[in-house]
């Protein structure tokens, strides 16, 4: 590889042992830009990360990182990553498992107590519900917030900002109010993919083109053709 | 004088009868969030029998800005300088970790002279971060002087970084494809000048606290983390050498040109404060070395990929050349298109793994980019490490986590 990015153990083998141990639960595993990603059955996840974990030649002993990611257009919306990391074997991969708003998905705050945190900030990020964590509360966000910022279909700018209101001596909440226009760039060539309507080009997407003016000779011949059928 | 005895020995009490069997309940307090020990705004809720910790439940969150996403809302470019924002304490390494899952998705190369540019600087921002917490973690514990003698350290190495990027603190100085400016030409003497006197005042620092007898009662036993609980726990970098644990990424997955440097990675013997200290202290001799083997080995040449299609054309070819022109508007109104397709590229960062998680569509916008904080996993550890200490050892514990809220909260 060209790129100067961390250099692990060599990738060989390890999607050929995850499949004989997973066996069925395994959904999918690809390897991609050096790196191996699998997707486990969501209701098979703690054992499958047991399994990741304990097996003799996989090993992987330590959970870094928790993420989700969220694809709205998807029927399953969410996914949700598991980064592991093995430390005698010196190598990474990535477990995912898919979930909608409302299906939890099994915690594993019993396989790695530091998961507790992780799936909170999954929890208060993006809504997805983690079955068996003991402590599911917010995290990263305000006290007594109501939406999950990180999906994809809330406002960057939020609902709602709050100041300290000289009046009611306390902090208080009011509808964001912008002082400037939300401005949102888009910085896609319009010769390659664009979806809207240049400017200036609104005709563009049109069937037929003006229309053209019709001649005495061919209005005597069909009296009816503007009208319809009279 | 019976009836005195007997009230005493708390038999009969007219006026309170139930002493002796009064109910004590814990005592339950906040920690922050401002408290100068907390190292930034941290809230604890703290239950505490007498002075023993019984239990603690951090609340973090207070300094979260949104960064994942509104990096989801920039180009990749302009995304680079929320990670200054992140650790302020050690911003390169935060940028680091970012430009290299840059690079990987596109497969980049990246010039030699770069790499060591990269290196060197990053060792400085250890040097930077350790100077700040060694100080703060003696503070906490009392002692004041070496605090001061470090910032010092510190005020001369931003200067070094005021000369390569032209900021202070938030430098936006990596870039994806190699660095933004070449370095003037009496930086590298000055920074090797400098390498051999700065180690005078941090070793006269270190002095005053690492055999001292106050120190050492505070720190030693102190919150001891078995290798095990530290694995549990996923704790990275200083924290989890400091439980014996010889794992360093620069060595186990080096990137960039560590490969080509030598040095040592300490380990701590106990997996208490102190250890965690001192695996910090020799990290800074070690980072000195380090930046030594840089300023001799760096090679000349190009400071970035010379892919116009990644990284922008210098101002003089500009004048010259109308193709630079171009690349050079397209890449700061457009930016660079990324490929489709996700890495996740962790780095050593002064505070253990840093790591991004960065999610492509192909177009010039990251889908997701997920930010593994260090100090998140450390913090959650800290109701685990306090349970019966002392209310006095929280701040001690908290002092050797090494935690900065730019980071932990986002």
């Amino acid at each position: 590889m060209a790129s100067p990015a961390p250099v692990i153990a060599s990738n060989g083998g390890v999607i050929d042992a995850v499949k004989a141990v997973l066996g069925d639960d395994l959904v999918y595993a690809q390897e991609a830009v050096d790196e191996i990603t699998i997707t486990v059955r969501r209701e098979a996840l703690a054992e499958a990360i047991i399994a990741l974990r304990d097996t003799e030649n996989l090993q992987y002993q330590q959970l870094m990182e928790i993420a989700g990611v969220d694809y709205p257009e998807r029927p399953e919306r969410f996914e949700v990553c598991y980064h592991l990391l093995s430390l005698t074997r010196n190598h990474r991969i990535r477990v995912k498992v898919v979930t909608d708003e409302e299906t939890p998905v099994p915690s594993i705050t019993h396989i790695w107590p530091v998961a507790g945190w992780l799936e909170r900030e999954v929890f208060d990020m993006y809504g997805v519900l983690f079955d068996g964590n003991p402590d599911l509360r917010r995290i990263l966000t305000d006290y007594g917030f109501k939406g999950h910022p990180q999906r994809k279909d809330f406002p960057l700018s939020g609902y709602v900002e709050m100041r300290y209101s000289e009046e009611h001596k306390r902090v208080i909440y009011e509808p964001v109010e912008l002082a400037q226009d939300f401005r949102t760039f888009d910085f896609m060539s319009p010769w390659e993919g664009a979806e809207y309507i240049l400017p200036g080009d609104e005709k563009a997407g049109e069937e037929e083109g003006a229309p053209t003016p019709v001649t005495a000779a061919e209005q005597s011949d069909e009296p009816d053709k503007p009208g319809g059928d009279a | 004088m019976a009836d005195y005895l007997e009230e005493i020995q708390g038999k009969t009490d007219e006026a309170d009868p139930t002493v002796g069997d009064v109910q004590i309940s814990n005592y339950t307090i906040n920690f922050g969030p401002q408290h100068p020990a907390a190292h930034g705004v941290l809230r604890m809720v703290m239950e505490l029998d007498g002075e023993i910790v019984e239990r603690v439940d951090p609340h973090v969150g207070l300094l979260h800005r949104g960064t994942e996403k509104l990096i989801e809302h920039k180009t990749y470019l302009q995304a680079l300088p929320y990670f200054d924002r992140l650790d302020y304490v050690s911003p390169m390494c935060m940028e680091h970790s970012y430009v290299l899952a840059i690079e990987k998705l596109l497969d980049l190369d990246v010039p030699l002279r770069a790499q060591y540019i990269r290196v060197l600087f990053a060792e400085l921002t250890r040097i930077l971060n350790h100077c700040l917490n060694l100080g703060s973690h003696v503070m906490d514990v009392g002692a004041m002087t070496p605090n001061i003698w470090l910032f010092e350290i510190r005020e001369q190495a931003m200067a070094f970084y005021e000369r390569a990027s032209g900021a202070r603190m938030h430098a936006a100085y990596f870039r994806p494809g190699g660095v933004h400016q070449d370095l003037p030409p009496k930086l590298l003497a000055d920074m090797a000048d400098w390498l051999d006197t700065f180690p005078t005042l941090y070793e006269d620092a270190m002095s005053l606290v690492v055999d001292n007898r106050i120190f050492k009662q505070r720190n030693v036993d102190i919150a001891v983390v078995s290798k095990e609980d530290a694995v549990k726990w996923g704790f990275s970098g200083p924290m989890l050498r400091g439980s014996g644990i010889p794992w360093d990424l620069r060595k186990s997955q080096p990137y960039d040109v560590y490969d080509r440097m030598e040095f040592d990675v300490p380990v701590g013997t106990s997996g208490d404060c102190y250890d965690r200290f001192m695996v910090r202290v020799e990290e800074v001799r070690q980072s000195a070395r380090i930046m030594r083997q840089c300023i001799n080995d760096m090679p000349e040449g190009p400071i970035a990929s010379l892919d116009r299609k990644v990284v922008p054309p210098k101002r003089a070819e500009m004048k010259q050349s109308m193709e630079a022109l171009i690349h050079h508007f397209k890449l700061y109104t457009e930016g660079f298109h990324v490929p489709a397709g996700e890495v996740y590229v962790a780095t050593e960062s002064p505070k253990g793994e840093f790591g991004v998680y960065l999610v492509s569509d192909g177009s010039n916008k990251p889908y997701r980019c997920k930010i593994r904080p260090t100090a998140f996993s450390h913090l959650q550890a800290m109701d685990f490490m306090c349970k019966g200490h002392m209310l006095a050892d929280a701040t001690v514990i908290l002092g050797a986590i090494d935690v900065v809220f730019g980071e932990c909260d986002r």
